[in-house]
């Protein structure tokens, strides 16, 4: 009984894996299909990589794909540079203060994205207006979807780096300001160099998260197009197999990363256990001698 | 903070605080009174701002309560204004999205936590890590092509002589649905998994031991032991398919209708910001009830939600 209901769950999980992955593969394959107009996989009409060439010279693609990671750099970067302040703030503060700030901060991760978006909009232009600016900061446009999606990225790559900070020992700080350190040394040789993988686990996630972006960016980019809003226009309205062909690409790219993220583990990981057989039989020498 | 300004210096400390202050001011807080504050505004014309008209109130809200219409569930049929309706509705597949998705992950995330061998763990996560990074709007776009009156769903079928004709997959709140599932359904599955595999195998061999039926062990020690990853990942699905624009606009029917979208169309079609901050603050309010509610039936904190 207990065999069947392993075998059962077994069973499951490769389901599921199938569910996840079919409708990728799908979409991948209509990329393919030598049809007319509508993106399909039946009837299979011989292959083709038409849509590709047609996707290389679309030029508005083009455009909203540089705007794209311009806006990603951008939002990588400001959440990044916020997000490690509000972590090293959090980490000094105790009490009634840092409970506030930090329900404050990880409650923009669930704040909706249309709300993020419409409430930016609406606070810059009023500004602008109030201030009778014409300047560019106040009108709609991309930068305010950079400053929409930092409001809750900000707050994954504090959750990131507020984990790190726990294994942070303080004596080290202590010991450098002893050794008469300045501070901005303490920061910079001590403090930093510890948080920086979360620092740069942070700032991939950053970027990703503000590329799949849509909500914020729907309510405040004026007229501008990134990779989602010019996808999600050209599935409304006149869809070719451009589109899976963008797709198709972005899936290869996301493969090849994945999989090297994987090797890289492996090999972490076979380089962690050689460490530990060689600590092993220095421990079991070490005891044979004594 | 003391010990912080010892150990960064003033300006280092100030620099901080500044940093965390512009987040938390200009683009959290600050934004969020300015939407309330607008909504309770009326929308004019750019001369009459601040003029004799520009006063508070609360016709924003009452819009809501505009152009009834009927409806006939259960075969009672009776009057509600349109926007209550499209409000209630998200609010009612809002959470029936999130039991599917607590359904379909629950056995998957015990799998990975007690069933799944720790080598080919890393394995199983990157496979559901490859859909999570491709875009929502592709995932979305994936099942458009999928649910297609003459699409693979439908060619399948037929080819298997389950159908004898083409369906229309996309009628009512059907594909809308499914395209919230298959979208947020990994959202659900990472914190259950969490959960349970901090659990302690021995408590369950105990139960076997004992004699418990599998249903038993389930009730009585993994579901209570995962009890805060399944609140932390209800909020996550609850929250992000009540606030979901793309699936919502590309798996919809004629008949299918999101808050977000009316959000939208008040927004960007009628240009009627006032209006529109109105139904964001309605969307707000019913997120941050559902949550309360959500903490509440658990005993859950948020700190324990946002881990």
């Amino acid at each position: 009984m207990h065999k069947i209901r392993q075998t059962l769950a077994r069973v499951y999980a490769g389901a599921f894996i199938f569910y996840m992955l079919l409708p990728l593969v799908i979409m991948s394959a209509a990329a393919f299909n030598n049809t007319d107009k509508i993106p399909a996989i039946v009837p299979w009409k011989g292959a083709t990589t038409k849509w590709f060439t047609a996707l290389w010279a679309d030029d508005r693609m083009w455009h909203a794909f540089q705007n794209t990671i311009f806006v990603a750099i951008a939002v990588a970067l400001i959440s990044v540079i916020v997000g490690t302040a509000a972590a090293i703030l959090i980490n000094s503060v105790s009490g009634n203060l840092r409970a506030a700030l930090y329900g404050t901060m990880i409650s923009t991760i669930l704040i909706p994205g249309a709300v993020i978006g419409i409430s930016t909009m609406i606070m810059w232009t009023k500004i602008g207006n109030g201030l009778g600016s014409d300047f560019i900061l106040f009108n709609p446009g991309l930068h305010l979807s950079v400053l929409g999606q930092v409001s809750y990225i900000a707050a994954i790559v504090m959750l990131l780096v507020l984990a790190r900070l726990q294994s942070f020992d303080q004596g080290l700080e202590e010991a450098a300001l002893d050794l008469g350190a300045t501070h901005a040394q303490v920061m910079r040789r001590i403090l930093l160099p510890h948080l920086y993988p979360a620092i740069g686990a942070g700032a991939a996630v950053s970027f990703f998260q503000s590329i799949e972006n849509f909500n914020v960016t729907q309510f405040t980019r004026g007229g501008a197009d990134t990779l989602t809003i010019y996808v999600f226009s050209k599935v409304r309205s006149g869809i070719t197999p451009t589109i899976n062909a963008l797709a198709f690409l972005l899936i290869v790219v996301t493969l090849a990363m994945a999989v090297l993220y994987e090797l890289k583990r492996r090999r972490n990981a076979s380089v962690e256990a050689a460490r530990e057989a060689e600590a092993r039989r220095a421990a079991a020498l070490e005891e044979a001698v004594i | 903070m003391r010990n912080m300004i010892r150990r960064y210096g003033a300006s280092l400390t100030l620099l901080i605080c500044l940093l965390t202050a512009f987040w938390l001011l200009m683009l959290v807080i600050v934004p969020n009174i300015t939407l309330l504050e607008s909504s309770f505004r009326p929308y004019l014309p750019v001369t009459e701002i601040g003029g004799p008209k520009d006063i508070y109130t609360a016709a924003n809200y009452m819009k809501v309560f505009n152009g009834a219409i009927e409806v006939s569930p259960f075969g009672l049929t009776f009057q509600i204004p349109v926007h209550v309706l499209t409000f209630s509705l998200t609010l009612f597949y809002s959470v029936v999205v999130t039991l599917i998705c607590f359904m379909l992950a629950y056995p998957l995330a015990y799998f990975m936590a007690k069933i799944l061998s720790a080598r080919s763990l890393p394995t199983m996560f990157l496979l559901l890590f490859v859909p999570l990074w491709v875009s929502e709007v592709l995932r979305a776009f994936a099942w458009w092509m999928i649910l297609a009156l003459k699409g693979p769903l439908s060619w399948v079928l037929l080819q298997l002589h389950l159908i004898d004709h083409e369906v229309r997959w996309i009628v009512g709140y059907n594909g809308v649905m499914i395209g919230l599932v298959y979208t947020y359904v990994l959202f659900m599955i990472f914190p259950v998994y969490n959960a349970i595999s901090s659990l302690d195998s021995n408590q369950i061999e105990a139960a076997e031991d004992l004699g418990a039926p599998w249903w038993r062990i389930h009730w009585r020690i993994v579901l209570p032991h995962a009890k805060p990853g399944i609140a932390s990942g209800a909020v996550m699905v609850f929250m992000l398919s009540a606030g979901s624009l793309l699936v919502p606009s590309i798996l919809g029917s004629t008949t299918s209708q999101w808050f977000t979208q009316t959000v939208q169309q008040w927004m960007l079609d009628a240009l009627d910001w006032n209006t529109a901050a109105a139904y964001a603050f309605l969307l707000l309010l019913m997120c941050t009830l559902f949550v309360s509610l959500v903490m509440k039936i658990f005993r859950v904190k948020l700190s324990d939600i946002a881990n």
